[in-house]
């Protein structure tokens, strides 16, 4: 809060932050490769990777914790990089928390208010609010360590909110928690994001959780934007192979097009592409047994079923074709197939997307 | 993920402070090493005329050498001691409860915190009371027992980075106590008595203040020191000095090393 | 897990020895401090008149507050010293980080006589800085007040225990979490208020570990006047040492040696209290 009080952050769907072309370096380790990327304004944004990928440096750049090698990050028409971290109208939820210990909860509320010296009233008014908002006011007086992992993860959201940053980072601030925390913390952080308003960019390596919270994903990969999409546009239609298999589970299948067909082995298909090597996803739920209806432009096969797992609502077949094929195929459970048998399975030649390497 | 950079921003007056601060704590330490190479004795400045001379007469003063044998021997006993009954305080502290025991704690490593004339006194008094003669031997007794502190404080640490499962499997694998004790136990504590053996024989070394009230007709390296002190500044002492900082540089190097390793385990 | 016989070999061993030569000295240290000296020897008649002496007497009065005035000038000058110092190697070193905390590290093995030696050598009234101002020719003649003074005990003692300090507040530096630092920076806290908000309350449990070594340790200490102090810089404890020698009134001695005993047993059940409610884990 103690940035330029005159940089307002623009409307709903302008861009808020632009990353250009910054590139980080330690030592000789190229940690982030030219990476250019726009937020735009009231966005829910997702970093997805793996460990190593950069996400985290992406992070700690825009935060201020770390300095570009090359490029410049712009926010609300300021120059960011250039600006120390507590200059900067970002704030940040740590992946530990990083609460305080010798101050009690509102008083970690209330810290960057008082850094900025806003007036007393002000400052009890507003930790007061910030801690009803996440359904933390009883617990004011209370130091972090009495605290559980959701309850200080709910602190480090209100203590990062109360100031009203146009930006707020979110380091995987749900890793810490057990999986049913993790799953009721997710809906509550998209419901504050749309109550309050602000621009999130949150960091993960859980692909499901990217997919459930954000409004697109920013996928990295040795530091390098792989795909930046919507959740669905993502997993529909991944652009590289590396995509696919990151987001979801996925068949990869290698051909060849020959005159508007695909010939992946024991696989022929339609596909409207120029001829030429290809890959394609095709994700498992896309093969279906063949039943006495077939989708248009329905391609079938035999395969022999070589395993079947189990997993609720739906079980996963591991097949193989005459050919030597293995394909993996998600099924509703309870369907008649058995184990070392050959059946016949069918797939739509569309949900077969082309992807590069 | 490196968390450097945000945290040592460049600060040229706090690094101009660290640096007279270290100013400080070495200029005594140069001015003695010098100096012992100075024709002149000590004193004066600049130290003209290099000179090993101070070195030589060091080299043929027999009194300086008894002290020093006399230290190597008080020393050599108070590791014995310390070892032992530190080994078995920390053992008695880490894994037995018995009445009194954070009294006992506090007793065994009061001497880490109490000035040396206290415990050296009470040595006093105790030797008056048991009628012992002042000797090498009531030396030995207060540095091996204010030295406990040391030994038991070093050896705690190693019990508690333990992992007391290898014991547990040691005894499910059928060796009994005492074979455990010599076959697990003892091993796993290899790196922490050496260090502290190492510490203890140095600050053994080096001890006055305790050994002060206690010495009889034979003097430790430190007596012999204090009492040329006390007849005004001699050159030889900047050379033993200057000698005893190579020995204790030696000595800290095998203890850091040994303690990186530990801590690596 | 472990048998009684094995307790009993572990912990009776050590109580004993420990009973013997530290528990009973130090009681028969009290029990003196009870007795008194008529024509030259001890007579084992219980009463006060020691500790009436300690602090009736203003020789010792005197000494007394000057002794604390020194330990506590060493105090703040060894945090002053140390302080700054482990917050440089702790958050400004860098990659230099593990070979200045060695370099701090090594002076404090160097025996400590000779360190009050050395001193002695460059403060006397022919000594190195002497020599060292007349080779400026800021001064001609030799400043003398230099050596055998409060200040001169008062450098020694400081020299000795910064390292002291330097240690425990070095170790409490390193243990905040540098995701705190950044967490107050990101909260918009400048280097200032980061420092007296975040740092310097975690790293107190350390300062104080330090503050009371080096107040302890320099309130009993009897060597370094006895090398750099002379007659205005004595203190308690080379009362104590010459009550014990040449005055020879060991019961007066001893009482003086159990209220620094006490004193310094005190200090410390404040200082834990203190850490304990400081630290934070």
């Amino acid at each position: 809060m103690s940035a330029a009080p005159s940089a307002t952050p623009p409307a709903a769907g302008a861009t808020l932050l632009e990353v250009r072309a910054v590139s980080k370096k330690f030592g000789a380790r190229e940690v982030l490769k030219t990476l250019s990327l726009n937020i735009a304004s009231g966005e829910f944004l997702t970093l997805l990777g793996e460990s190593g990928s950069g996400k985290t440096t992406l992070l700690r750049l825009i935060a201020g914790f770390e300095q570009p090698t090359a490029g410049e990050i712009w926010m609300s028409g300021e120059r960011l990089d250039t600006l120390p971290p507590y200059r900067r109208r970002v704030n940040t939820v740590f992946q530990q928390y990083a609460l305080f210990p010798h101050l009690d909860v509102s008083e970690n509320v209330a810290y960057g208010l008082r850094a900025a010296g806003t007036a007393k009233a002000e400052i009890a008014a507003r930790v007061t609010q910030a801690l009803q908002m996440v359904r933390m006011h009883e617990f004011s007086a209370a130091k972090p360590a009495k605290l559980s992992g959701g309850q200080q993860q709910r602190v480090a959201l209100a203590r990062a909110l109360v100031n009203r940053p146009q930006l707020l980072l979110l380091d995987e601030p749900l890793s810490a928690l057990d999986a049913n925390l993790r799953k009721e913390m997710q809906s509550e952080l998209k419901a504050l994001q749309r109550e309050v308003g602000i621009t999130f960019l949150f960091v993960t390596h859980d692909q499901e959780e990217a997919m459930a919270l954000s409004d697109r994903v920013a996928l990295l990969r040795n530091g390098d934007l792989e795909q930046v999409a919507s959740p669905r546009e993502i997993y529909e239609h991944p652009a590289t192979a590396y995509t696919a298999q990151f987001i979801g589970q996925t068949n990869l299948l290698r051909g060849t097009v020959r005159n508007g067909v695909a010939d992946c082995g024991a696989l022929q298909f339609r596909c409207p592409r120029a001829d030429g090597a290809a890959l394609f996803s095709l994700r498992p739920e896309a093969i279906a047994l063949a039943g006495p209806s077939q989708p248009r432009d329905a391609v079938s096969f035999t395969a022999t079923v070589r395993q079947q797992i189990y997993a609720g609502a739906t079980e996963l077949l591991e097949l193989e074709t005459a050919s030597g094929t293995t394909l993996r195929a998600r099924v509703p459970s309870g369907a008649d197939v058995a184990v070392s048998t050959a059946h016949n399975f069918v797939f739509a030649a569309a949900s077969a997307i082309a992807v590069k390497e | 993920m490196s968390a450097a950079s945000t945290t040592s921003p460049r600060s040229p007056w706090l690094a101009a402070y660290a640096t007279a601060v270290f100013a400080f704590i070495y200029l005594p330490i140069v001015v003695l090493v010098l100096y012992s190479f100075n024709r002149d004795g000590v004193g004066g400045f600049p130290p003209r005329h290099f000179t090993v001379a101070w070195y030589r007469q060091l080299f043929a003063d027999s009194a300086i050498w008894d002290s020093v044998l006399n230290s190597l021997i008080v020393a050599a006993g108070a590791v014995t001691i310390s070892l032992t009954f530190g080994l078995l305080a920390a053992l008695a502290l880490d894994r037995t409860e018995f009445p009194g025991k954070a009294l006992f704690r506090r007793l065994v490593l009061l001497p880490l915190v109490l000035p040396g004339i206290i415990t050296g006194l009470s040595l006093l008094l105790f030797a008056v009371r048991a009628q012992l003669q002042l000797s090498l031997v009531t030396i030995f007794l207060g540095h091996g027992t204010a030295l406990i502190s040391v030994a038991t404080t070093e050896l705690f640490a190693g019990l508690q980075k333990m992992d007391r499962r290898q014991e547990e499997a040691s005894l499910d694998l059928g060796a009994t106590p005492w074979r455990t004790f010599w076959r697990v136990t003892l091993p796993n504590l290899q790196l922490s008595l050496i260090a502290a053996g190492l510490l203890i024989f140095t600050l053994s070394m080096d001890e006055i203040a305790v050994t002060f009230f206690l010495y009889g007709r034979e003097y430790t390296l430190p007596l012999e020191i204090w009492g040329r002190l006390r007849r005004g500044i001699t050159p030889e002492i900047n050379a033993i000095s200057t000698l005893i900082l190579v020995v204790s540089i030696f000595l800290i190097t095998i203890w850091y090393h040994l303690r990186a390793r530990s801590e690596r385990r | 897990m472990y048998s009684r016989t094995y307790k009993l070999l572990v912990a009776i061993p050590p109580i004993a020895w420990v009973g013997l030569f530290l528990l009973f000295p130090y009681v028969l240290m009290f029990v003196h401090s009870f007795w008194t000296v008529r024509d030259g020897s001890i007579v084992h008649q219980w009463n006060l008149q020691n500790y009436v002496t300690l602090f009736r007497n203003p020789l010792y009065l005197t000494v007394l507050f000057r002794t604390a005035r020194i330990a506590v000038s060493v105090t703040l000058l060894s945090l002053l010293l140390g302080y700054p110092l482990a917050y440089y190697l702790s958050f400004r070193a860098g990659p230099r980080k593990e070979l200045l905390y060695q370099l701090v590290i090594v002076p404090l093995w160097v025996s400590y006589l000779v360190r009050g030696y050395a001193w002695k050598t460059i403060l006397g009234s022919d000594g190195v800085l002497n020599g060292f101002l007349q080779f400026l020719h800021l001064t001609h003649e030799p400043v003398s007040a230099l050596l055998y003074s409060p200040f001169a005990v008062t450098l020694t003692l400081t020299h000795i225990y910064t390292p002291f300090v330097f240690l425990p507040i070095y170790a409490s530096l390193e243990h905040i979490p540098r995701p705190l630092v950044e967490a107050s920076q990101d909260l918009g806290a400048g280097p200032l208020k980061t420092f007296f908000r975040v740092i310097l309350p975690l790293s107190l449990p350390g300062l104080l570990a330090g503050a009371t070594f080096a107040f302890v340790l320099s309130f009993g200490d009897f060597l370094a006047p006895l090398l750099v102090g002379g007659a205005s810089g004595t203190m308690i404890a080379n009362l104590v040492q010459s009550l014990f020698g040449a005055a020879y009134d060991w019961p007066l001695g001893a009482a003086i040696s159990v209220f620094i005993l006490l004193f310094t047993l005190a200090l410390l059940a404040l200082t834990q209290r203190l850490e304990r409610r400081w630290s934070f884990d």
